[in-house]
């Protein structure tokens, strides 16, 4: 289609769209208004009957947690086609930039720079551990807990260089991680069946509300999901780094 | 205010669509998409609210002012965000490749490059 037949052609079907989009909103309730049976039901139950401070874990990960099941299946899956999309496809090979002047030591990275990326990917880590366990009690959880710790690895690199940063993640720990924080998800949901009742039902202890310990398997699941999107993450940056890093094509 | 609200969210939409209809750059194109699929998020966080309400959190602490607003939309929020970025993550790796073999982002001139 040529650009001119593209734009002729949402040019008709954008109003159509907007009349529809129109319609669709002015359907809804109006803003503010009110809240559904179910979310006032959930906001009134999950304290009491899961002793959770946040509402929106509880929902993510017990009362609808087979939907973050899936969720979470999505990102493996992406990240498993990332992972494809960018290898080194057959005409292409993996090594390092060759030195066109071996005489001159590459330059450190200045103290002050060093400095910084040592305090706040330290401060990331801290903050992404804090997210991850504390899912239960205040806003945060596992997915953004996990880009969080993922985040550190970033600030690594861009205090240091490219070697640094690869001895700071290897793939197979990296991988591992993600298919542990999947495959743990599933274990977890098992517990439910072994205790008699059905999968993914929060049958570990649900500790007192406000405590670090809480929530049964609320906890439990941020967890690892926390420890499969930090993976995740990691992988995807070191994917598109290596793009630009490592991968090359083959020389005749 | 019902108006505006849900005006915000057709209307970053059409945007999104827009640019990726008349996108030259298919980073760019990815970007729309972006802007397009917040509008999901801006339109669940907007049904999920309610007039001075407050996060869903109860801690105990002094008096929460009002009721709390709906928590499943934001937890559907949520899961909306996490495919975003799945979703951007495969389309920035396919648009790598597509400049390796095409030497190109421009998506009018990969038509060029077919035959």
């Amino acid at each position: 289609m040529s650009r001119r037949a593209r734009l002729v052609f949402f040019a008709v079907a954008a109003p159509a769209l907007a009349v529809a989009l129109g319609v669709g909103l002015a359907g809804l309730p109006s803003f503010g208004s009110q809240l559904s049976a179910y979310a006032r039901m959930l906001n009134e139950l999950a304290p009491r009957q899961r002793h959770v401070t946040d509402v929106v874990s509880a929902i993510s990960f017990d009362y609808r947690g087979i939907d973050t099941l899936f969720e979470e299946f999505i990102l493996l899956a992406a990240v498993a086609g990332i992972s494809v999309l960018l290898r080194p496809l057959s005409d292409e090979t993996r090594e390092l930039p060759a030195d066109k002047a071996p005489d001159r030591a590459i330059p450190a990275p200045s103290p002050a720079v060093w400095l910084l990326a040592v305090l706040l990917s330290s401060l990331l880590a801290l903050t992404g551990i804090e997210t991850v366990t504390h899912g239960q009690l205040t806003p945060g959880g596992g997915f953004q807990g996990g880009v969080i710790l993922a985040s550190a690895i970033y600030v690594v690199y861009l205090g240091t260089n490219y070697r640094t940063v690869e001895r700071f993640q290897p793939a197979p720990l990296l991988e591992a991680a993600d298919g542990t924080g999947a495959a743990g998800y599933v274990v977890i949901g098992l517990l439910g069946l072994l205790a008699g009742a059905s999968f993914l039902s929060n049958v570990v202890g649900l500790g007192g509300p406000g405590n670090l310990l809480s929530g049964g398997t609320i906890w439990l699941l941020n967890l690892v999901v926390g420890v499969e999107v930090a993976g995740s993450f990691a992988i995807l940056a070191a994917e598109f780094l290596d793009q630009t890093a490592v991968i090359r094509t083959r020389r005749p | 205010m019902s108006a505006l609200a849900y005006g915000v969210v057709a209307w970053l939409f059409l945007i999104g669509i827009y640019g990726v209809v008349t996108s030259r750059n298919l980073i760019h194109l990815v970007v729309c998409l972006s802007v397009s699929q917040s509008a999901t998020d801006i339109l669940l966080l907007e049904i999920g609210y309610r007039s001075g309400g407050h996060a869903p959190v109860f801690v105990s602490l002094p008096a929460h002012p009002g009721p709390a607003v709906d928590a499943v939309m934001q937890a559907l929020a949520l899961t909306d965000v996490v495919i975003g970025a799945a979703v951007t993550g495969l389309l920035l790796a396919l648009a790598v490749q597509v400049h390796k073999r095409a030497g190109t982002l421009d998506p009018d001139a990969l038509r060029a490059t077919r035959e």
